[in-house]
């Protein structure tokens, strides 16, 4: 059982869901009730990471962020940071490719909010900050948990892009899932089979939140 | 200076041309079928849309003016605004609801009062999915008025509650404005509903108002009650409760100096009332018949006459100063009688007008909270979800 392995993989689900978060709310209301001219390339742009495959984005991510790319030499520079076979690197990739993971059950939340809620708000004196605030985001919240829940889970699974941009460096950028890989290899299957059920359960439990939330927001505003 | 003066003007998306105003304490009836613009202007109004040339002034302040570029957001407009299926926040209790209105520093004890007001403070903790479709609608305008708004807004507020609970809403609303001392606009596509609780009377047809003034005023246009099918010709009086008969168990009400004897009803004496009067229901007399059962017999004079087809004329009969009274009878009678303006006549008002008169009463004493299913069961808006 990798200890090291298990706190990469749940260090890493945790900052990708802190910082998808706000992005992913901001994103999924303004597709949702914005009328953004692009809004069907955005979305389209939104769900590519879901359908391409892990080697596609981790070989682009290489390629732009590498030190040999002139971004990669430039983040480097002047920011210090280099974003291949780093945590800093994976995390931005993971950020990157569970945008739809988190995007998409926020804008149906949002959507899911009837406009004369929102008009009702302002009438009643919210500003557009407190209509948020007070009254999408209490409506939307079980959408955007849902939408937490599935990055969380779907980050501590991934496998391909981890393998391309964070390599396997111990403490930093392995994974469960490359640990499983790494032990499967090495015919420990006590270890590979320990680390597996350790995946197996965070994954049903954040699909049980999924689900669970799903049939709160249902209820909530199928009740109206 | 009107309370409310709103001057709209737009080719698109939805025509506009409409230039109405409404006193402080009035209610003013926005009439049209779907699609004749009626909601947009409320909408305009309140700031939800904008519109290409306008101007909106409300108690002596300006929110839209577009000749020079002043368009206040919603939020900085005042407005009390019901929506047609209430928009009322599902998260929130009743309360809530109300109170997440209220801009003042005890805004719960301010929604409390509120509620109590429209007879919700039962209920005040419950969600809007546990009230029924009529509670819905109290809530609504509890927190329409919890602003303190400068006009009061009702977009078909009445449309998603079963005719049962319809009338019960109309007394309530008629008493509930007796309180209230800013104008209020009433969006409806319903003239029967407009007639029974507006002063005031706009017709939209595809965003352009084709006829304006008081109710009467507009109902008495034909070529309106043309276009408004359904629409009984008919006098709507504003009475005032004079005294009671309890002997006869008749209501005595005072019309322009004129008494009508109505069925007794439960009000105290010096109550404002309406009483509509059908048109058909009121016969004319050259003196004053004594041996007819008709109670209610009141002295005036023909003011005109209008021939409605070929067999019917519509006669306005003044009687005393304010009140004008149509009565609807056949072309043969008016000529056998010699009618003509100027003539002096009694109106004879047959007791079955008057019983629909005192069903028609605006202003009654209200029971209690209604229970959500005790309305009409089968109703899907009486269906309480817990």
């Amino acid at each position: 059982m990798d200890w090291e392995a298990t706190r990469v993989s749940l260090w890493l689900a945790t900052a990708t869901c802190a910082l998808l978060t706000p992005i992913g709310v901001w994103l999924g209301r303004r597709l949702a009730i914005g009328e953004g001219r692009h809004r069907a390339l955005v979305e389209a742009l939104l769900t590519l990471p879901l359908l391409l495959p892990p080697t596609v984005v981790g070989f682009y991510l290489l390629a732009a962020f590498g030190a040999a790319s002139p971004v990669g030499r430039w983040l480097d520079r002047f920011a210090g940071l280099q974003l291949v076979f780093t945590f800093e690197g994976l995390l931005f990739a993971s950020v990157l490719i569970n945008l739809p993971f988190m995007v998409q059950p926020a804008q149906r939340a949002f959507a899911a909010i009837p406009n004369s809620l929102r008009e009702a708000a302002w009438t009643s004196g919210l500003s557009r900050w407190r209509t948020l605030l007070r009254i999408e985001l209490p409506l939307a919240w079980p959408g955007i948990l849902g939408g937490v829940a599935l990055t969380f889970a779907h980050t501590l699974g991934e496998f391909g892009v981890v393998l391309m941009v964070g390599g396997s460096i111990a403490g930093e950028t392995k994974t469960l899932s490359i640990a499983i890989y790494d032990r499967v290899q090495a015919f420990d299957t006590a270890a590979a089979n320990a680390m597996s059920l350790v995946l197996v359960g965070f994954t049903l439990a954040a699909l049980w939140v999924v689900f669970a939330t799903g049939q709160r927001a249902r209820r909530y505003l199928q009740e109206r | 200076m009107p309370a409310l003066a709103v001057t709209l003007r737009q080719r698109t998306p939805i025509p506009l041309d409409a230039r109405f105003e409404c006193e402080a304490g009035e209610l003013l009836a926005l009439v049209g079928p779907s699609g004749s613009g009626k909601t947009t202007i409320l909408r305009a109004i309140a700031g939800l849309v904008g519109c290409a040339e306008g101007r909106v002034e409300v108690a002596g302040e300006i929110w839209l003016d577009t000749a020079r570029g002043i368009a206040l957001p919603v939020q900085r407009r005042r407005v009390g605004f019901v929506f047609q299926n209430y928009a009322l926040f599902p998260h929130l209790s009743a309360l809530e609801n109300v109170a997440i209105a209220s801009a003042r520093a005890d805004a719960a004890a301010h929604a409390r009062e509120l509620l109590a007001r429209v007879r919700l403070e039962d209920l005040a903790e419950r969600r809007p999915a546990q009230l029924s479709g009529g509670q819905q609608q109290r809530v609504a305008l509890a927190r329409a008025l919890a602003r303190d708004p400068q006009v009061l807004l009702l977009d078909e507020p009445f449309s998603a509650v079963d005719q049962a609970v319809r009338q019960e809403l109309y007394q309530e609303l008629a008493q509930l404005r007796l309180t209230l001392s800013i104008p209020i606009v009433l969006v409806t596509h319903d003239l029967q509903e407009a007639q029974r609780l507006a002063d005031g009377m706009v017709v939209l047809d595809r965003g352009t108002v084709v006829a304006e003034g008081t109710v009467d005023e507009v109902l008495a246009q034909p070529a309106i009650a043309e276009r408004m099918p359904g629409v009984e010709a008919g006098s709507l009086l504003h009475c005032r409760v004079s005294g009671h008969d309890a002997r006869y168990g008749l209501t005595l009400l005072d019309v322009g100096g004129a008494t009508l004897r109505v069925p007794r009803v439960d009000l105290a004496v010096g109550t404002p009332v309406r009483v509509r009067i059908p048109a058909r229901d009121v016969a004319l007399a050259l003196s004053q018949p004594s041996d007819v059962s008709v109670v209610n017999r009141l002295p005036g004079r023909i003011e005109s006459l209008a021939a409605r087809d070929a067999t019917y004329v519509d006669a306005l009969v003044r009687i005393g100063t304010a009140v004008a009274l149509r009565a609807r009878i056949t072309r043969e009678a008016a000529d056998r009688l010699a009618l003509a303006p100027g003539i002096g006549v009694w109106c004879l008002i047959k007791s079955v007008a008057l019983d629909r008169a005192t069903s028609m009463l605006t202003v009654e004493s209200v029971r209690p909270n209604d229970a959500p299913s005790a309305a009409m069961p089968g109703a899907p808006q009486d269906v309480s979800q817990r």
